[in-house]
């Protein structure tokens, strides 16, 4: 049974790769954070233009979304990080085929898929979302405590484990059809519900899926209020652990029942 | 190397031009054909966050005594312009034309255009159009599922002019975006990945636009900044046109701004063209 050493090991190879590749694409590098930064200068601007015309938003004051949109960015972009180019990528690998030399590897195929690519660049768009974090913590004269900097950690850790395991779910749609690159595009949509107080949205549909199915209102909304002193109750961040461990399993049944079913392209 | 043509008579005959760019018309929409069913999901995914910024306003408008304008929108002033930027994106936003032009340089495919009497603008603005038909009518399905359900937020133009000055300016609205479109994917030229150049640019597009927000809520300063950059003519202005909101002098101002950045942008288009033709073909292609 390989050990954890042997997979940090192998994690810590594709890593040094990685940044080795990154390198060679200097002016690329900078201009993905560019990309980034700028995006996330435009959710700022956003909530800055609404600020001007209201003092708050279903219950939140100006510095509170603020830094609601701090850890989205936080959490959005250590996903970026470690993931979304693998995830997109498996469409391509089940075309190629290569998914079956990857499959054939005595290592963990998803861990394989998943890591691949580590794309150090968006550390830096992270760390822009923790100076906001900070800052906004800063305006709103909250210093959150040790314990509650390591729940923060904790729930960022659960949100980023359910981005994971939905885009990995989409992703493997690839096993199904071969038009899934519309549905992983289509992630990137609901993303951006991940940025908003969920408070806003009125007791419905809309926000029971993004609560209890797609938890993207959960995802940076816990950890937000975690930190402001929001939080209505414990069950909010249970939720988001539930949630994750839940996306989690669901995500590997999919995969493994999609492998069962697979015929490899050079069949 | 110099092209080699042994063909005497010169093709400029107007109809067969109109017949060559037919046919490109109807080869692209065979082609886009493929891509329905990514845009399907493209424009349903779309709505998640629409609903979600619809939400949002609403939330904002509740706190405040009923009838407040923000920006001299109404709650139902703000819905019914977001709907018709949906609708105005839908028909005028670039699918994959960029990256497909980005793709015809990278490939080289572009240099059958240096032999071919075809002009590459032309062609990709006909792949443009063709692509925008498959879109709009794809798109169409989940878009009037959602309008259906916002209809009492659906309005007609304030005044009978405005059904054909609307159209209009939606029509010129395309072609701007497509030249913009374009003339970024043509950096091709020069650079390996023209994807983060795309981006960038439809960060300020997104803003600029009025896509995020009616332009009308910022700063009044800010707002006049914008209006002297060709994106409030991709969106802001035509819905504008169709909503009445911008009346009188402004309107034929507006319309004289729309078709000047138009021309502006097709010459800027032209000249990136030449330079990028001229590095292609120093580099052997």
């Amino acid at each position: 049974m390989p050990s954890f050493s042997r997979y940090a090991g192998i994690y810590a190879a594709l890593i040094r790769y990685s940044l080795i590749h990154e390198m060679q694409f200097k002016v690329n590098f900078l201009l993905w954070i560019v990309v980034e930064a700028l995006w996330f200068g435009l959710q700022l601007a956003f909530m800055t233009v609404l600020y001007g015309h209201t003092d708050q938003i279903a219950g939140w004051s100006r510095w509170e979304v603020v830094l609601l949109v701090g850890c989205n960015q936080f959490i959005q972009q250590l996903f970026h990080t470690l993931f979304v180019t693998n995830l997109s990528n498996l469409s391509e690998l089940i075309r190629k085929g290569t998914l079956d030399l990857l499959l054939l590897q005595p290592v963990n195929t998803r861990f394989l898929i998943s890591v691949k690519k580590f794309e150090i660049g968006n550390i830096l768009n992270a760390l822009m979302g923790l100076v906001v974090i900070i800052y906004s913590l800063a305006q709103l004269g909250r210093v959150p405590t040790l314990a509650q900097w390591l729940g923060f950690a904790v729930v960022c850790l659960a949100g980023l484990s359910v981005h994971y395991s939905l885009m990995f779910l989409l992703a493997c749609i690839s096993f199904w059809t071969v038009r899934a690159q519309g549905i992983v595009w289509g992630y990137y949509n609901l993303f951006n519900i991940a940025r908003l107080p969920a408070e806003a949205f009125p007791r419905g549909a809309y926000r029971a899926v993004f609560t209890w199915v797609l938890p993207m209102l959960l995802v940076s909304n816990v950890p937000a209020k975690l930190l402001a002193q929001r939080l209505a109750s414990p069950w909010e961040w249970l939720a988001l652990l539930g949630m994750a461990l839940a996306c989690f399993v669901v995500s590997e049944l999919f995969w493994r029942f999609s492998l069962r079913h697979y015929t490899s392209a050079s069949a | 190397m110099t092209p080699v043509t042994n063909d005497p008579i010169p093709v400029t005959r107007s109809a067969d031009l109109w017949n060559k760019y037919a046919h490109v018309l109807s080869m692209g929409i065979q082609n886009t054909l493929v891509y329905r069913t990514n845009f399907l999901f493209r424009a349903a995914f779309g709505l998640v966050p629409l609903a979600a910024t619809l939400f949002l306003w609403e939330a904002i408008y509740a706190d405040k005594p009923a009838g407040t304008a923000i920006g001299a929108y109404t709650l139902a002033q703000m819905v019914s312009y977001y709907l018709l930027v949906t609708v105005v994106d839908a028909i005028t936003a670039v699918a994959e034309d960029d990256w497909q032009i980005a793709a015809d340089i990278k490939d080289g495919a572009v240099s059958q255009f240096l032999l071919k009497p075809l002009d590459f603008l032309a062609y990709r603005l006909c792949l443009y159009l063709s692509g925008r038909v498959i879109y709009t009518s794809v798109a169409l399905i989940p878009v009037a599922f959602f309008l259906f359900f916002q209809r009492e937020y659906l309005v007609g133009p304030s005044e009978p002019l405005g059904w054909v000055l609307a159209p209009l300016s939606v029509l010129m609205a395309g072609l701007l975006q497509f030249l913009i479109a374009y003339t970024v994917a043509l950096l091709s030229f020069w650079v390996l990945d023209v994807s983060t150049f795309i981006f960038i640019q439809f960060a300020f597009e997104f803003l600029a636009s009025g896509h995020l927000f009616p332009l009308d809520i910022l700063p009044d300063g800010l707002h006049r900044l914008l209006l002297w950059s060709p994106y409030p003519y991709l969106l802001y202005f035509p819905v504008g046109v169709y909503l009445g909101r911008i009346q009188g002098a402004e309107l034929w101002r507006g319309f004289a701004l729309q078709l000047a950045w138009v021309g502006v942008a097709f010459l800027i288009a032209r000249f990136v063209w030449s330079r990028g033709l001229r590095k292609y073909t120093a580099v052997g292609g």
